[in-house]
């Protein structure tokens, strides 16, 4: 077997920062122009609680250590590469019978009716095997997604602390994708 | 922040659809051909062998005369299996084809020696297989895709028994 891509730079790491989402769309527009796509975008942008209020949050794929979504495709067309990054359904496998939209515990896998298939952030793989950063970190302007090193980012938010470990009542889940959270954070209960 | 594996003994299935990419066999256009290459190698090796071996140790021919049965015992249309004791053990039928007519014949058909057996309600030895027929008197081929004659054996009958030799053609 191939040796992992080493352009992958393992130091780079993603993330998230929830409460600077201005709802600008500019990472979903970022990302449909990635031809792999096909015009679609795989980052989300979520209102939070639109009756009240205009905060919005944006979805990326968390890349979990061991991914839900993966384990119950039937059709074994989620995988994870040696880099960690979960990649998109391979389109000649998926079947669209949206197991991984309801198994993911972050509701990030979105179902394409139009085309039967599921399809979901891989990391801008194209973009970061080559040492490039994400198309959506890259246009974000208040910096609600971010790529780069933990090193960089204790220095930007340096009241803030990147969080990858989620409680979901019982189960507990590890993700390559970080979310800001307060100083002291260690984990992310989600109840 | 290299991924591990979660699991270190995942159930079977797992490893048959792994998730993992670098878990996943992939067989390289390289792989198979060098497979190929080894596969027929072998082949022609296989056929050499069976070749230099027939031409280093050819067959005998049948010395002397050996006892099938005593006459008694295969009536007329009926047909026995033998094989000669301290030789190849070659399995033989031997046809009681009428009074008097014995006939001995290797019991392998010459296509892909299958067992051939007498039909006496049509005085034709069949080999069942593929539809592959042989002349019960002189062992030719019929009909069928056997490509040789069954090869024969002489025999004698003598104070009621029966023998078999090395065939002889006694017309030319």
């Amino acid at each position: 077997m191939a040796e992992p891509e080493k352009n992958f730079d393992q130091d780079m790491e993603f993330f998230v920062d929830m409460q600077r989402c201005i709802s600008c769309h500019a990472c979903e527009t970022a990302c449909a122009e990635c031809e792999t796509n096909g015009q679609e975008t795989m980052i989300h942008v979520n209102y939070v609680d639109r009756a009240h209020s205009v905060q919005t949050t944006v979805q990326v794929c968390m890349h979990c250590e061991d991914p839900a979504c993966a384990n119950v495709c039937p059709a074994d067309a989620i995988s994870k590469d040696s880099n960690g990054v979960v990649h998109s359904a391979n389109t000649s496998r998926c079947i669209g019978c949206s197991n991984c939209v309801m198994a993911c515990p972050f509701g990030v896998p979105k179902k394409m009716e139009a085309a039967e298939l599921m399809m979901k952030c891989n990391l801008c793989y194209d973009r970061t095997s080559v040492g490039k950063k994400p198309m959506c970190a890259t246009v974000c302007p208040s910096g609600a997604l971010y790529y780069g090193t933990r090193e960089e980012m204790r220095k930007k938010r340096p009241n803030s602390d990147p969080v990858n470990t989620f409680k979901f009542g019982a189960q507990t889940v590890h993700t390559k994708v970080n979310v800001m959270m307060p100083k002291g954070s260690k984990e992310l209960k989600v109840h | 922040m290299a991924y591990e594996p979660k699991e270190k003994n995942p159930p079977n299935w797992k490893g048959d659809f792994p998730i993992r990419q670098d878990e996943a066999t992939h067989v390289t256009r390289r792989e198979f051909a060098k497979f190929l290459c080894l596969l027929s190698g072998g082949l022609a090796l296989g056929n050499g062998y069976v070749v230099l071996s027939s031409f280093a140790y050819p067959d005998k021919e049948l010395e002397g005369e050996h006892l099938v049965c005593n006459t008694s015992e295969v009536p007329v249309g009926g047909m026995t299996m033998f094989a000669i004791k301290g030789t190849k053990e070659i399995p033989y039928i031997l046809i009681h084809l009428a009074e008097g007519e014995w006939r001995a014949f290797e019991q392998k058909c010459t296509h892909l020696s299958c067992a051939v057996v007498y039909r006496d309600e049509v005085k034709k030895i069949e080999c069942p297989c593929h539809n592959g027929w042989f002349s019960a008197d002189t062992g030719e081929v019929l009909q069928g895709p056997p490509p040789r004659a069954l090869p024969q054996l002489s025999v004698v009958v003598r104070n009621e028994k029966v023998y078999v030799t090395a065939f002889k053609d006694t017309i030319s």
